[in-house]
């Protein structure tokens, strides 16, 4: 089970990746920055980074604004 | 600090102004979020500051930033260090006028202990956050997103992961328009959340 943003509860699966998990998700933002354990994941990364069961991942969107 | 003025701060918390005295904070940014962040840093005695932008002051920023009629046409770090100074003539400024990227992150901010995210595109704070998460990845890092409209007063709060801070409802965008009020709301929840973390008192 991985835990996004303390909320959402998504079923691990092997070699699920932090892009397969924004997939599932369906995030529609066009900007997001993702922490996998309270560490930042590089964006280039989300595709090749491997989720382990019990990860804790948070999903942060960017809005424009400042 | 050099020549502080100690009655600027005889009303600060016991026990903090020593602690943020001796503090180094970056802004990147110093638009509707890094004008008025570093004010209120400054007013609570932080005593260094690192602004760095590259933008000269237009009539339309004057809806939330914290600019005057007098300052169109100015670089803003320049006119935001003289109002700094103004506001504390004891306070240490580093200014960078220039167009920040990635590669530039450990030259211009290696000195601070924190920095605070004070751009306008979402691109730029991701790779902003990318950047000095590379480089410092133990230093905290200061984010803001979702500070557009009008209203939903209690949607703005801060959220933490790691060594990052979100401040912000995390979700209007800026094509909604900005409002002075929501715009510096989320500035100072920034420099709140700096001072907590320099001060050793609970962020959250």
């Amino acid at each position: 089970m991985i835990l996004v943003n303390n909320r959402d509860k998504i079923e691990w699966r092997d070699n699920m990746t932090v892009q397969d998990l924004l997939n599932t998700l369906r995030y529609e933002y066009a900007l997001i920055t993702v922490t996998v354990n309270e560490e930042l994941v590089a964006s280039e990364d989300y595709g090749r980074f491997q989720l382990r069961d019990g990860d804790q991942v948070g999903v942060f969107h960017l809005a424009h604004g400042g | 600090m050099k020549g502080v003025d100690a009655d600027i701060f005889a009303r600060n918390v016991p026990g903090s102004t020593e602690r943020l005295a001796r503090a180094v904070i970056g802004i990147a940014g110093c638009g509707g979020l890094g004008s008025n962040a570093a004010v209120s840093l400054v007013r609570a005695g932080v005593g260094r500051l690192i602004l760095a932008d590259y933008d000269t002051i237009e009539s339309s920023n004057l809806n939330r930033q914290h600019y005057f009629q007098k300052d169109i046409g100015k670089v803003k770090v320049e006119a935001l260090a003289a109002q700094l100074l103004d506001i504390n003539p004891g306070v240490s400024l580093d200014l960078h006028k220039r167009k920040l990227e990635p590669g530039l992150i450990p030259d211009v901010f290696s000195g601070a202990d924190i920095l605070v995210e004070a751009f306008d595109r979402a691109e730029a704070k991701r790779w902003l956050i990318e950047s000095w998460c590379r480089f410092f990845p133990e230093r905290p890092l200061v984010v803001a997103s979702g500070l557009s409209g009008i209203g939903r007063c209690n949607s703005l709060r801060v959220v933490k992961s790691g060594t990052i801070y979100f401040c912000g409802d995390g979700e209007s965008d800026s094509n909604m328009g900005l409002s002075a009020a929501r715009v510096a709301i989320v500035a100072n929840l920034e420099a709140n959340v700096v001072i907590s973390l320099l001060t050793g008192n609970e962020v959250l």
